[in-house]
């Protein structure tokens, strides 16, 4: 299917313009929502284990809020270095607009990290109960904070390829698929069986969920809006992110899926971890080429 | 008061008097632009003609950009004008991101978002931006929206059927109208555009912002 028309008897054909502004977002905003991704997942993850398989990870409450809180930051760092006037990130603050969702997202985030560093200090001083109370409104917080993104995105006016509806649900899926893989991680021999395999289920099912929307969109989506043709084109033949988009398809969603079942067969925790290593080493890899590919067209 | 622009595209010649006035007035910096005349060749050769396009902020009733931006950097002045306070923008993009219209840029010298104000400072002193000064076709109509008797609004009455906007379909209710406008002039899909090809460079990105 031809992404759109130049029609033969007008050969149109730009002979003057602008140059096309470079990629506006980099690849320090696939960081961004990459480890932000990881930070509220693996708070979900250890809000779920706490109350199915509490003697499992009752010894992971510290380990997992310092990742959380290191991913957090790092989301954070990223997002400040993205900026072109960084040093006037204050602004968000004093000046905020409420129609934004940056703004509004800035102080989740921010409201975010300070119980994360709530959370710490209780894990620190073995305040279980009171961590576990802390942990319940960081876990509700952890659902707008890393959906903000989709927010972000949707109001993007010029790039149709990311709605409101598919986004919001890719992000809390990256959040579900990267925040279990990292817990099998933090976990490792620590977890028991049965914690292991809710984890390796809900790795399993985020990848079934993420990639079914993703082929939904690389199919479908061409057929509702002319954008959206033209600008998975990138991805589709010889596309420059064709290659890039289907080893992150690979990587994070098809691989693990596969992985994860092989695990089961042979209990082998080992095949567990490198399903959960491909998933979060791939996450980055498809959300940065989601990121770029509506940056690369034309806008005029 | 509603301030909108036509550019009568029957008219345009392509002279880029506009892009430079703009660009002196307005002391907008190399490699940015606030207003520039995209070209596009149509046609087979020996049949071939080409159409010139001014292109620069819509000013949109239902702005993406003003909405995207989380310090209102991005404003709405009471005659309608989609303002922007370069002191008080955090650089983050969202803007340019948010525009379906290409039309903000970061500028490489501050560091901040810029775009068309439509001389939002000639306006307050009673004068017309500066393109529209200095387009020699007067294919250039700027005025007032909401009053039946300004020019801008005698020349949409006049040509009902022919005014366009850009993009209608992104809901954002242009204040900026295209006469003699058609697919090729206002959607950059339906031509070619070819790397590398340019009248007189062969530039065919920009770093935002300066760098990348």
């Amino acid at each position: 299917m031809a992404a759109h028309e130049i029609l033969a008897a007008t050969n149109a054909v730009v002979t003057l313009d602008i140059a096309l502004p470079g990629v506006v977002w980099p690849w320090l905003v696939t960081v961004n929502m990459w480890a932000k991704s990881i930070g509220t997942g693996v708070i979900f993850m250890l809000f779920m284990l706490l109350r199915m398989h509490p003697e499992s990870v009752k010894n992971l409450r510290l380990t997992t809020t310092i990742v959380a809180f290191i991913s957090i930051n790092i989301f954070l760092l990223f997002t400040l270095a993205d900026l072109h006037q960084p040093f006037r990130m204050w602004h968000i603050f004093v000046y905020s607009s409420w129609s934004s969702a940056i703004a509004w997202g800035s102080f989740m985030a921010s409201i975010f990290l300070g119980l994360l560093t709530l959370l710490a200090f209780l894990a620190y001083k073995k305040n279980d109960e009171t961590f576990d109370k802390v942990l319940l409104w960081t876990a509700i917080l952890a659902i707008p904070v890393t959906l903000y993104t989709a927010a972000l995105m949707a109001q993007c006016t010029a790039r149709e390829l990311w709605q409101m509806p598919t986004e919001a649900a890719q992000m809390i899926l990256a959040a579900t698929l990267s925040g279990s893989a990292a817990m099998i991680l933090i976990g490792g021999n620590k977890l028991s069986d049965e914690a292991k395999k809710t984890l390796g289920v809900v790795l399993g099912l985020s990848a079934l969920m993420a990639f079914i929307i993703y082929m939904s969109e690389y199919i479908f989506g061409p057929m509702k809006a002319e954008e959206v043709a033209a600008v998975l084109e990138y991805i589709k033949g010889d596309g420059p992110y064709t290659v890039m988009f289907w080893l992150g398809q690979w990587m994070t969603y098809i691989l693990p899926m596969l992985f994860i079942l092989l695990s089961r067969a042979n209990k082998s925790d080992s095949i567990l971890r490198l399903a959960a290593i491909l998933a979060l080493v791939g996450l980055a890899i498809v959300k940065h080429v989601w990121l770029m590919i509506p940056q690369l067209l034309p806008m005029s | 008061m509603q301030l909108g622009f036509l550019v009568d595209l029957h008219l345009c010649m392509g002279c880029k008097g506009c892009e430079i006035a703009c660009k002196v007035e307005n002391e907008v910096p190399l490699s940015t632009w606030r207003l520039r005349v995209k070209y596009v060749d149509v046609g087979t050769f020996p049949e071939t003609r080409r159409t010139f396009t001014p292109l620069r902020c819509n000013h949109c009733e239902n702005a993406p950009c003003e909405r995207i931006c989380p310090v209102s950097a991005l404003h709405y002045l009471e005659n309608g004008i989609v303002n922007i306070d370069k002191e008080r923008c955090i650089g983050c993009a969202g803007c340019v991101m948010a525009c379906p219209y290409g039309a903000i840029y970061i500028d490489p010298q501050t560091q901040t978002a810029d775009k068309c104000t439509y001389c939002a400072h000639r306006v307050a002193s009673s004068m017309m931006p500066a393109c529209v000064v200095a387009c020699p076709v007067q294919a250039n109509i700027f005025g007032d929206l909401e009053d039946p008797t300004s020019n801008i609004s005698k020349y949409i009455q006049v040509h009902q059927g022919g005014v366009q906007v850009r993009k209608p379909e992104k809901g954002t209710n242009p204040h900026h109208f295209y006469v003699g406008g058609g697919n090729i002039t206002l959607n950059p899909l339906a031509s070619h555009r070819i790397e590398g090809h340019q009248l007189f460079n062969n530039i065919t990105t920009l770093p935002v912002g300066g760098h990348h």
